[in-house]
């Protein structure tokens, strides 16, 4: 019998556990995917929105403005690559302003810090690649920018080093109310806890209904989006949305925290929760839309599309609370839930904690770090790292220029990286412009040495996605 | 009298060749920039060839598999057969550039050769 | 910081054949950086047949023809560093390099040469809808794992991209027990050579479908299948979908030269080649640093790389044996009449009056009984007719050296009616 049962590796889940890691509780996060981060919390706008834009008096606006305010000491506590580049909401037309002072109002009275209107001419000091429709903008300078991933790593392996346990491919198909609390029928056998978490992103709604007399209904909304090669990562330098009118939401232009430039999304309601596919729709309409803003968009310089399911809540509302004895929800998260991950993780743990009242985790130790970013180091520090390390000496990705020694080091973290796009996500291994064609061969090699296993057994991505199907002239 | 439309393959330029034939022979060939096409023309519609290229598994060298090829061209209809041949050939390291891993291969009289030297594995 | 004469980034095809050339001209100090386990570049995973016919008058595979500029540097004792990766250029020449025995290290050479090659147009470059699973691979790469690692990709294998790697992949996996029901082609006509369309796909009756391309790519973990159709004006038209099952989808949908190092220097970049604009002594914008071979544009055939590369090895070694010239005017070379670009894209006043001019070009289309004319100032000074033309296959004209035409101020290549 466990403590807690935390469904979902997402970065809200990591970011309970990690909370959770405080206290001395028998902590497991099980997930169905094989790695951390899989699900909506890897494909998003990768935004730490300030937090004007949730209404006034919900839970989404009080998470999502702590969740910035803490995101700047949190990403030095963890070491992960985050920076407050402001953000800008630009209004394209004159009599729109009603509604960009409406915005700015709500902001103020969310306590975001910072807020003020700025006309043409600023704007485009401020942004010279803003449209010429551009008639002002609401600038809101503690907007961020954050890596998705690098963020769920981080609170993943914090809580991981503080003695909480992963289980990865493992579905939660059922769960059932004990005398002392839950029984999970999963893929990969039972499991118990005093207290269930339910971090399940787009799921979540279908866990909540077997437990709960109220059902919610998660609608799994897809965003198509571009990622622009570091050619046109200088595009723009805030990260700039259209104001939201009568024609709709526009998309956003940003540049992430490595140097890309991140165009999108699309808001497609879909009917699977795993329809993460690109339509030609999609893909057409976030072209379409992405001029509006910003003039001259280099496109040409995509080096991916991809999508990604937000799990919108009908009442588009964060639903945190213990919804059954015991059984804690954390539903509902959708934009701005990367931003508020900090502040759900702390608001769900402390749900947990008012349960089980455990002592604090006199072990606990706030601070990890990151994989080794030897292009931070100075020529000398370089070369006494290859010195003890040779493995930091070979460039593997060469778009990224990232080592073998970062590749090594993100498959022995704990939780590690077993999979190809698992170190993707942790070195950026494969995420530029050639995105993998050089590289994937020597990640499988090196995935293959360094685990034990047969590079026939290796994936892209867990489950049956195998990179390689057999050997030459097997069949013949 | 048949005619016969080709492009040879002797060389990147791809000539667009016309075979006239009789009775099964080829008496003329046309739209060929060298004798190579004429040749060629001859060859592909009474006795086609080609050069194989594929490789075979190494044991104890510095890479898993070698290049190799046929060292001279075989009668199109053998391909299959030739490389099902050398599904079955395993060449232990050290190997020579231009080492035959196979000799006759399928009886054509055809060696088939490494196109790349493997060292040893240390 | 070392000090070499030269430096040479990439010990492929150019590489080799620049260094091989440099060190006959003349120059001693040469290294050559080459980021792989060995040298020979793309050659080593190319290991059909076709190379060679021009420059050693015999048909060798790819692994075969590397080794025959191998050896030469060996031979010449041209010293040369494997796994070492340059990270950065500047415009002084100072290179920033990397590998495990000499850690990071710098050089500043005289003169430099790039041949650093090309890279494959990835999935994401093409924008083609539909899911993200394995299984989907560039024809190079798949290229790799079969001819060099011994691994299939997959067992069904679609191929979109008739470019040579395409078409000459369908026939590797063909051959290693893997089945390909189909390449496509976006373009009405196919970007390979026409010899590979008879021995790689006709052979096998692998069908070539023309003016088609994937609209839809399936499956969550591994590759399920795809959609095709046909392709109008740019746009799929509906109504021509064709659902393909299979595991495996490789694509040969162009190469980009790798120009991150040049454009991070300054050089100027021709936007229609991706490659450094240069003059005719394949001098990019930065005095002393040339550039050859596939970083320079992409060529079909190595026989004119190493062609091109001897010729930046040689006017690398006039660099340094008659310091730096004084910046001398040059003709830009203008395209019209279907002539997509040229190498080089100016022609120094010197070369002119002394030396046959090699333009390399490519055309915009297939076109028909045409005559390539080059043009200086309103003279004709060369005509050519050509019976076909076609984008894939470059061509190459030779302009002997003579008397200019006085006051011409530019150099026009373009086709005309024959």
């Amino acid at each position: 019998m466990l403590d807690v049962i935390i469904i979902g590796a997402g970065v809200s889940g990591c970011a309970i556990a990690r909370e959770l890691s405080r206290w001395k509780a028998d902590i497991l996060v099980v997930e169905q995917e094989e790695d951390v981060c899989c699900g909506t919390s890897k494909a998003n706008s990768a935004i730490v929105h300030a937090g004007f834009d949730a209404k006034n008096g919900s839970l989404m606006a009080k998470l999502n403005v702590q969740g910035s305010t803490w995101m700047p000491a949190l990403s030095r506590e963890l070491d992960f690559p985050y920076r407050q580049i402001g953000s800008l909401v630009v209004m394209l037309r004159p009599e729109d302003r009603p509604r960009l002072n409406a915005l700015y109002e709500n902001g103020v009275k969310n306590g975001v810090p910072g807020l003020r209107i700025v006309e043409r001419e600023e704007l485009v000091s401020m942004e010279p690649n803003i449209s010429d429709d551009a008639v002002a903008a609401l600038y809101a300078p503690t907007g961020g920018i954050v890596c998705p991933f690098g963020l769920t790593y981080a609170l993943a392996e914090n809580a991981a080093a503080n003695g909480v346990r992963f289980q990865f491919d493992t579905r939660v198909e059922a769960l059932e109310k004990t005398a002392s609390g839950w029984r999970l029928a999963t893929s990969q056998g039972p499991l118990e806890a005093r207290v269930v978490v339910n971090a399940a992103g787009v799921w979540a709604d279908t866990l909540h209904n077997q437990v709960c007399p109220d059902p919610i209904t998660i609608q799994p909304r897809r965003g198509d989006y571009f990622l622009l090669d570091h050619a046109a990562g200088s595009h723009v330098r805030h990260t700039v949305f259209q104001l939201p009118g009568p024609q709709g939401k526009g998309v956003l232009v940003s540049p992430t925290v490595h140097g890309n430039l991140i165009v999108g999304p699309t808001a497609i309601d879909v009917p699977d929760k795993d329809s993460t596919a690109t339509t030609q729709m999609g893909l057409d309409e976030v072209r379409f839309k992405s001029s509006a803003a910003v003039k001259n968009l280099p496109l040409r310089q995509t080096i991916t599309s991809f999508a990604g399911l937000r799990a919108h809540e009908l009442g588009h509302e964060f639903i945190i609370r213990e919804s059954a004895p015991g059984f804690v929800d954390c539903a509902g998260i959708e934009s701005p839930g990367l931003s508020a991950a900090p502040a759900i993780g702390k608001m769900a743990a402390g749900i947990v904690a008012s349960i089980l009242k455990p002592e604090p985790n006199p072990d606990f130790r706030p601070t990890r770090k990151g994989i080794l970013d030897p292009r931070q180091l100075s020529i000398p520090e370089r070369n006494a790292l290859i010195q003890r390390d040779p493995a930091y000496g070979t460039v593997i990705c060469r778009c990224e220029s990232i080592t073998e020694g970062e590749i090594v080091d993100a498959i022995h973290r704990v939780p590690g990286a077993r999979s190809i796009d698992g170190v993707k996500r942790r070195t950026r291994a494969g995420m530029g412009r050639c995105q993998g064609g050089f590289c994937s061969p020597r990640v499988l090699e090196i995935l293959a040495r360094e685990t034990g296993l047969s590079p026939e057994a290796i994936t892209k991505s867990g489950g049956s996605s195998r990179l390689i199907l057999g050997r030459n002239k097997d069949t013949l | 009298m048949e005619k016969a439309q080709l492009i040879c393959i002797g060389c990147p330029l791809g000539c667009a060749l016309e075979a006239e034939l009789e009775n099964g022979s080829v008496v003329r060939v046309s739209g060929n920039t060298c004798k190579n096409g004429e040749k060629y023309a001859r060859k592909e519609l009474t006795n086609p060839t080609r050069i194989v290229t594929t490789t075979v598994r190494v044991t104890g060298g510095t890479i898993p598999v070698v290049s190799v090829k046929t060292a001279a061209d075989i009668p199109k209809g053998q391909i299959f057969a030739c490389v099902q041949a050398l599904g079955a050939v395993e060449v232990p390291a050290p190997v020579a550039l231009g080492q035959v891993v196979l000799p006759n291969v399928c009886g054509t009289g055809v060696d088939v050769i490494a196109t790349k030297a493997v060292a040893k594995q240390e | 910081m070392e000090q070499y004469e030269l430096v040479i980034i990439g010990g492929g095809p150019a590489g080799l054949a620049a260094a091989v050339a440099a060190r006959q001209a003349g120059v001693r100090d040469i290294l050559i950086l080459e980021r792989d386990r060995e040298l020979g570049g793309i050659l080593n995973q190319c290991i059909h047949n076709g190379f060679g016919l021009h420059t050693f008058r015999e048909e060798l595979t790819g692994p075969e023809y590397a080794q025959r500029f191998i050896r030469q540097v060996q031979d010449l004792e041209i010293p040369y560093k494997l796994g070492t990766m340059v990270l950065s250029l500047d415009k002084e020449k100072t290179i920033t390099a990397m590998n495990p025995e000499d850690g990071l290290f710098q050089l500043r050479p005289k003169a430099v040469i790039l041949a650093m090659g090309c890279r494959e147009r990835p999935r994401g470059a093409l924008n083609i809808p539909g899911t993200r699973p394995a299984g989907i691979y560039t024809a190079g790469t798949a290229q790799r794992l079969v001819n060099m690692e011994g691994y299939l990709p997959g067992r069904e294998c679609v191929i979109l991209g008739s470019g040579d790697i395409g078409l000459i992949m369908a026939r590797r996996m063909t051959l290693e027990g893997a089945h390909v029901p189909v390449v496509a082609e976006l373009m009405p006509y196919s970007g390979g050579l026409k010899r590979n369309i008879v021995q790689c796909l006709d052979d096998f009756g692998i069908p070539l479908k023309l003016s088609h391309t994937v609209v839809d790519i399936r499956g969550r973990e591994r590759l399920e299948g795809v959609t095709l159709a046909r392709v109008e004006n740019g746009r799929p038209v509906p109504g021509t979908e064709e659902y393909y099952p299979c595991d495996t989808l490789l694509l040969s949908c162009g190469l980009i030269p790798e120009n991150e190092l040049t454009r991070e220097a300054g050089a100027v970049i021709n936007p229609v080649t991706n490659g450094p604009a240069v003059n005719d002594a394949l001098e990019t914008s930065i005095p002393g640093v040339f550039a050859a071979g596939n970083v320079l544009h992409v060529h079909d055939l190595v026989d004119y790389v190493s062609q091109e590369a001897a010729a930046a090895g040689r006017s690398a070694a006039q660099y340094i044996q008659q310091g730096e010239p004084a910046l001398e005017a040059a003709l830009p070379v203008r395209c019209y009449g279907g002539v997509r670009y040229t190498v080089p894209s100016a022609i120094r006043h010197q070369s002119l009056r002394s030396e046959d001019v090699t333009i390399r070009f490519r055309v915009d289309n297939v076109y028909q009984n045409k005559t390539i004319v080059l043009r200086a100032g309103s003279e004709i000074v060369l005509r050519r007719k050509k019976a076909v033309l076609a984008p894939g296959e470059m061509e190459t004209v030779t302009w002997k050296a003579g008397a200019l035409p006085e006051g011409i101020t530019e150099i026009r290549l373009g086709l005309e009616e024959a």
